[in-house]
């Protein structure tokens, strides 16, 4: 099968590889797995005073499809606001790395690790309001 | 009739529908079979029977491989107990197993540049091993209790014992020339 252009540009040069402090309560983490191909995948956005997002990292372990997802992601959820994070679907991450129908729960796995990763990070919010 | 298209693979080789199983019993059942459905046994009959007995010799064969390997013996009991693993939109895991998976990887990437790799994958693997053990024993547990989510949860994290396995298997072959 072949990858995309956008895919292979992801898996070679990934953007915001890395890890955030996930004890930092502005620190949201993510983590979700795929056991029919092995994939393990950590996603973590660190929000900022004006409740955008101002960084985010990921870490995934997978196939390109699923390394190019998690890349992308990182990159289209800063500047975001939760809300506006929340609105991102699979759709919007499959349309945009051109994935084939095999490869769509790649993106599925990266529109799940966000909503991991924003709900953790409002557990955190709550238990530091309560 | 020796095969019984419509029996599931645990009444084929006569055995109860559970995890747990004689394997002995499995192997000398598959055996029997296999004998009786040879193809030098039906050299003088009819086409029909000649193409009867190479589908319930193909079906003895995925029933056995099915029933033999444990992960594939467990996911099966499942299906016949109406549960299914294979969405891949299900990706809702145990964080804290999740975390052990990456660091599994993270030490699997960096066994090649140890000093000694063998040893390092040696170290992953009976890690691994003992990850797939527990599996088998909640499994088990789980599948004697009825408890079919849990059983479910437990073959989730076994997959990915199993595919690391195979993966540490795939580099030792690699270096050990």
């Amino acid at each position: 099968m072949a990858y995309s252009d956008k895919v292979l540009d992801h898996y070679e040069n990934p953007r915001n590889v890395g890890v955030l402090d996930k004890d930092d309560p502005s620190v949201g983490t993510g983590m979700v797995g795929a056991p029919a191909c092995g994939d393990v995948m950590r996603l973590q956005i660190k929000v900022g005073d004006d409740g955008r997002i101002e960084d985010a990292k990921f870490k995934t372990y997978g196939c390109g499809s699923a390394i190019a997802s998690s890349s992308l992601v990182t990159e289209m959820v800063k500047g975001k606001t939760l809300e506006e994070v929340e609105a991102i679907k699979n759709r919007d991450i499959s349309d945009e790395l051109a994935l084939p129908p095999v490869k769509i729960h790649c993106s599925v796995l990266a529109e799940d690790a966000i909503a991991a990763a924003i709900a953790d990070l409002k557990s955190k919010q709550q238990a530091k309001a309560s | 009739m020796i095969v019984d298209f419509s029996k599931n693979h645990f009444d084929l080789f006569d055995l109860a529908q559970r995890y747990e199983l004689d394997e002995t019993q499995l192997t000398s059942k598959y055996q029997t079979l296999q004998r009786e459905l040879h193809p030098d046994r039906f050299a003088a009959a009819t086409d029909a029977e000649k193409r009867w007995s190479l589908q319930a010799a193909s079906l003895v064969n995925e029933a056995y491989q099915t029933l033999k390997h444990p992960l594939n013996r467990a996911t099966y009991l499942l299906g016949l107990n109406g549960v299914s693993v294979d969405e891949e939109t299900d990706t809702q895991m145990d964080p804290m197993f999740l975390m052990q998976q990456m660091e599994l990887r993270e030490a699997l990437g960096d066994a090649e540049a140890t000093p000694d790799p063998l040893k390092a994958l040696d170290s992953i693997a009976s890690e691994l091993s003992s990850g797939v053990r527990n599996c088998q024993t909640k499994f088990a547990d789980a599948a004697e209790g009825g408890d079919w989510a849990a059983a479910r949860a437990t073959v989730r994290e076994w997959q990915f014992f199993d595919k690391l396995k195979r993966e540490v298997k795939a580099i030792e072959s690699r270096l050990d020339y």
